[in-house]
């Protein structure tokens, strides 16, 4: 029997598969925090240079283009524009599950799961498409 | 109001959000879009950007808690992601085509059924009935019940669990929330996996199903920078407080008190949404 199936050795499978979770773990922690500290910069600098009234979010009217594509908010955080700054955190936050996904390929690679290994790859092609080709 | 105040005042409501969130279980995104809407007068798709992003927040940040329990099954969270990512892809292109008030009424409909989730009795009902399809795609396993001791169990249901899970994919790509709720159902209900397994493994799905709408969102223009800071912030800060102090307060009490906010804010969109205010 095929030693990784849970269950069969609870021990032994727990142990590789509790390995993927805890490095997972490590860098989703990892990429919150510093998607949060981003966030934080950005948002102590608006706050330092926002002086007029709350903006008005009554009427939807979808924000500016560069705040919506990868190239903008580059560039907006290159000219140091603090809610561009606050969007490259938030691009940050929205990496780590996609990271996350990539991590648990390698990880069932290496515990030799075909299966899961393919399953993981189709999850992680779905989130690939969402992200840069979903209209 | 200032930006400055306005900010501030979102960041406290968002902690308040994250830190009940987690201690009733339900996930702290479920009451922001209905707070942004009902009572800071947001609109939903700004709304539903900010909470997107505070459920990927809550989801890793609190990874690393449920990974040391050890009842969280990476097999049967993977396998499910097909459905919830799928689903989300379906929801998030839905938000770009329906009208507001629809989005509006499914939300409040979601939050009466999760107030009522989040109060339900639960009851393991452990099987370890070979399910054939379970067992060829490996989504069983055993999580611990004590000291040295392990319990075993196997998935039954798979496709019923599959359907519910792109379901709950849709909701959360619809209203830019976790659908922790759905989850678990799907999970503990259809599939059988013992309640504590269901709940981890859906904390552990979510940051993946919401990322699965980002792009969409994020092309359609409704991440608002300057709204989401406060509202990512302070929830992720609410929630890790909320996990830390889980064990020392009364929970069943906590939760009912939720659960009837949430009750009051699903009747308000209900009605908000018929009325056409929102």
């Amino acid at each position: 029997m095929n030693p990784n199936t849970p269950g069969a050795n609870p021990q032994s499978s727990a142990w590789t598969d509790l390995r993927i979770e805890i490095w997972v773990s490590i860098m989703l922690r990892t990429g919150v925090l510093l998607a949060a500290a981003i966030v934080l910069t950005g948002g102590i600098l608006y706050l330092g240079h926002a002086h007029g009234p709350r903006p008005d979010y009554r009427h939807f009217h979808a924000e500016p283009a560069h705040f919506t594509t990868l190239s903008g908010v580059l560039h907006g955080v290159a000219a140091l524009n603090p809610e561009s700054i606050i969007m490259l955190g938030l691009l940050v936050l929205i990496a780590t599950p996609v990271v996350r996904v990539g991590m648990c390929i390698v990880g069932f690679f290496f515990e030799r799961d075909r299966l899961y290994t393919i399953v993981s790859t189709i999850v992680l092609l779905i989130l690939l498409y969402s992200l840069f080709f979903h209209k | 109001m200032t930006a400055l105040e306005f900010s501030l005042i979102l960041f406290v409501t968002s902690i308040a959000a994250g830190l009940l969130g987690a201690l009733s279980g339900l996930g702290g995104g479920v009451v922001i879009v209905p707070l942004l809407t009902v009572i800071f007068h947001v609109d939903i798709h700004y709304a539903i950007g900010a909470s997107l992003v505070s459920v990927i927040a809550t989801s890793s940040g609190a990874a690393a808690a449920y990974v040391r329990e050890g009842f969280s099954n990476i097999r049967v969270g993977m396998f499910l992601e097909i459905a919830t990512t799928l689903g989300a892809l379906v929801g998030a292109w839905l938000t770009t085509r329906v009208p507001t008030h629809a989005i509006g009424i499914v939300f409040g409909v979601v939050l009466l059924y999760s107030a009522y989730a989040s109060v339900r009795q639960h009851h393991d009902a452990l099987t370890r009935n070979p399910d054939a399809l379970a067992l060829r795609l490996r989504l069983e396993g055993s999580f611990p019940t004590g000291p040295d001791r392990h319990e075993d169990y196997v998935a039954q249901h798979v496709p019923a669990g599959f359907s519910l899970m792109a379901l709950a994919g849709t909701l959360s790509g619809l209203l830019g929330i976790g659908s922790g709720a759905v989850k678990v159902i799907a999970m503990d209900q259809a599939m059988r996996l013992p309640f504590k397994v269901s709940t981890t493994t859906s904390n552990f799905m979510i940051g993946v199903t919401a990322a699965a709408s980002a792009g969409l969102y994020l092309r359609s223009g409704y991440f608002a920078p300057a709204l989401a800071m406060p509202v990512m912030l302070g929830v992720l800060l609410g929630s890790l407080v909320g996990s830390r102090l889980l064990v020392r307060v009364h929970v069943r009490t906590l939760r009912i008190v939720f659960a009837l906010i949430i009750v009051a804010l699903g009747v308000e969109m209900i009605i908000n949404s018929l009325r056409g205010a929102l």
